[in-house]
């Protein structure tokens, strides 16, 4: 259906019966003669050549669009979940459990939360919304865009100072962090990035900020975070313990923070205002929360719902 | 996830270039042929999608299209339908950010085309329309060719717009850009190694082929 426009656009070559323009346009006395022969002549063959490319490349569009096409998802029940990007692994497998259990289909769509927010507040036709930090949720519950009773804190999370696992860098203590052998750590920018947010409140806490500043790498994401630490361009990094389970293998714990040291790491979950389907949205929170829920998160490196 | 994204990609991308190709060789023609009041300031709201950050042009979008946008809200109260979170938002981000492209190779083709020829098409009695496309779009043809093919790419590879109006929704708005980011983000390195091997590959092929098709048409 869609495609009609390409043959019509090309038509404009293909149906000419030969009108070629030679103009020897002569300015003499300032007056425009144009020679015209309305002919099928020697230009012919370059108009077939140009027709010939002109419908390889529609058949070529004409393919991609046929096999895009096929097999467009039906719609059943559903519903739309949108998660914190670094909440995906653990989230998928409740998702998969939830599947199977109600029949209703999960889809999830990841983000940082802060954009995920934005999309919320622009009336985004989401079910639930499981946000990595407070402050996403608080703003969205203050402006109404939350079902109140339904929000929920699901998960919990860990402060640690990772290094590469092949590093040879041994950390006794947090404080250990201003030694002079370590020059570059990277954190979350504490503006934007929860995580760093976190970091910075630890640091203020335990008196070293001002002296760490200096050496302070701000990444924008948790994973850029992760990237500096196992590409060497940081010693060391402020990350969660779930991204050291993520990335098993490539990076280590080397000191965790003490969880006194900053304010309680804690992933909210609510029902958005508006969802079409609440029975199925509030099912989905229930399940987070159950033990089933609870010992996938757990499995992915998060701390239960109570303290951590 | 990869066969999805890919599917997913090749709609949105086909349609966007469809769009695309005729809108904008159309918005060329106007900006290459006639003189108007707001000609300049029409040209700098064109050229915006392709200097803004397209976070910054999914923004607007989505302030636009919105269940609470400007044109969203009405549309949402009329049909109870909402754009956002659909492949057709996916479609119009990527339309917007690659139109530019477009445009501005499509304006400077046509711009390259004697007035003569059309001159003498007129005097012959041929309407606009048949000289538009009996003379100037063939004359200017390979110019819009290449835009064809660049804004495809461009469209192909739209990541920050398509993300924040059509979400990121594996089978539904998630596109190869997308399955992307949210591989490299979730620690899926073989997953994001192959897609983005994919993306190259397609964008690679695309326009290597079709600057061969494209080649100077040798005319007399």
């Amino acid at each position: 259906m869609l495609m009609i426009p390409l043959p019509a656009l090309v038509s404009g070559w293909k149906t000419g019966t030969g009108i070629s323009l030679h103009c020897h346009a002569s300015e003499t006395y300032g007056i425009i003669r144009p020679v015209a022969m309305i002919t099928e002549n020697h230009s012919t063959w370059t108009r077939r050549l140009l027709i010939k490319r002109v419908a390889a490349i529609a058949a070529i569009m004409a393919a991609l669009f046929w096999y895009a096409c096929s097999g467009e998802s039906p719609g059943g029940s559903e519903i739309l979940v949108s998660a914190a990007i670094s909440l995906k692994g653990a989230l998928e497998d409740i998702g998969s459990v939830y599947d199977e259990r109600t029949g209703v289909r999960v889809r999830f769509n990841f983000g940082a939360s802060g954009l995920l927010q934005r999309q919320i507040e622009a009336g985004a036709p989401v079910d639930v919304f499981a946000s990595a930090a407070k402050k996403h949720m608080d703003e969205l519950q203050s402006r109404g865009f939350i079902v109140d009773e339904s929000r929920r804190d699901f998960a919990g999370n860990r402060l640690v100072i990772a290094v590469a696992s092949r590093s040879n860098l041994r950390l006794e203590s947090f404080a250990d962090l201003t030694r002079q052998d370590i020059s570059r750590i990277a954190i979350g920018n504490p503006k934007t990035v929860p995580a760093g947010g976190y970091a910075k409140e630890a640091l203020e806490h335990l008196g070293i900020w001002k002296e760490l500043e200096p050496r302070l790498m701000y990444a924008e994401n948790a994973r850029q975070v992760l990237d500096y630490i196992v590409r060497d361009e940081v010693e060391a990094g402020f990350i969660y313990a779930s991204d050291v389970t993520l990335a098993s293998g490539k990076v280590e714990t080397a000191a965790a923070v003490p969880d006194n040291a900053h304010s309680p790491i804690r992933y909210p979950v609510a029902v958005v205002q508006g969802s079409r389907n609440l029975p199925a949205a509030g099912n989905f929170i229930d399940l987070v929360l159950s033990t089933t829920g609870q010992e996938i998160l757990g499995k992915h490196g998060f701390t239960g719902s109570g303290s951590p | 996830m990869i066969a999805e994204a890919l599917k997913l990609s090749l709609l949105v991308v086909s349609i966007a270039t469809i769009v695309i190709a005729l809108a904008g060789t159309f918005l060329g023609f106007l900006l290459a042929r006639y003189r108007f009041r707001g000609k300049d300031l029409l040209d700098a709201v064109l050229t915006l999608p392709m200097v803004l950050p397209p976070t910054v042009t999914g923004y607007y979008l989505i302030l636009l299209l919105g269940r609470r946008g400007l044109l969203g809200e009405p549309l949402y109260a009329l049909t109870g339908w909402s754009v956002t979170f659909t492949w057709v938002a996916a479609v119009i981000a990527s339309t917007v950010v690659a139109i530019p492209l477009m445009i501005k190779s499509a304006r400077a083709s046509l711009e390259s085309v004697d007035p003569e020829y059309e001159i003498a098409s007129k005097v012959m009695g041929k309407g606009e329309l048949e000289t538009f496309f009996r003379v100037t779009l063939p004359l200017a043809g390979r110019g819009i060719i290449a835009g064809v093919i660049l804004s495809f790419a461009r469209a192909f590879g739209e990541f920050g717009a398509t993300l924040m109006v059509a979400g990121n929704i594996p089978g539904k708005t998630q596109t190869m850009p997308l399955a992307i980011y949210e591989a490299v983000a979730s620690g899926e390195d073989e997953q994001a190694k192959w897609l983005a091997l994919i993306l190259t590959g397609i964008s690679i092929t695309v326009v290597y082929m079709t600057n061969r098709l494209s080649r100077p048409v040798k005319r007399y």
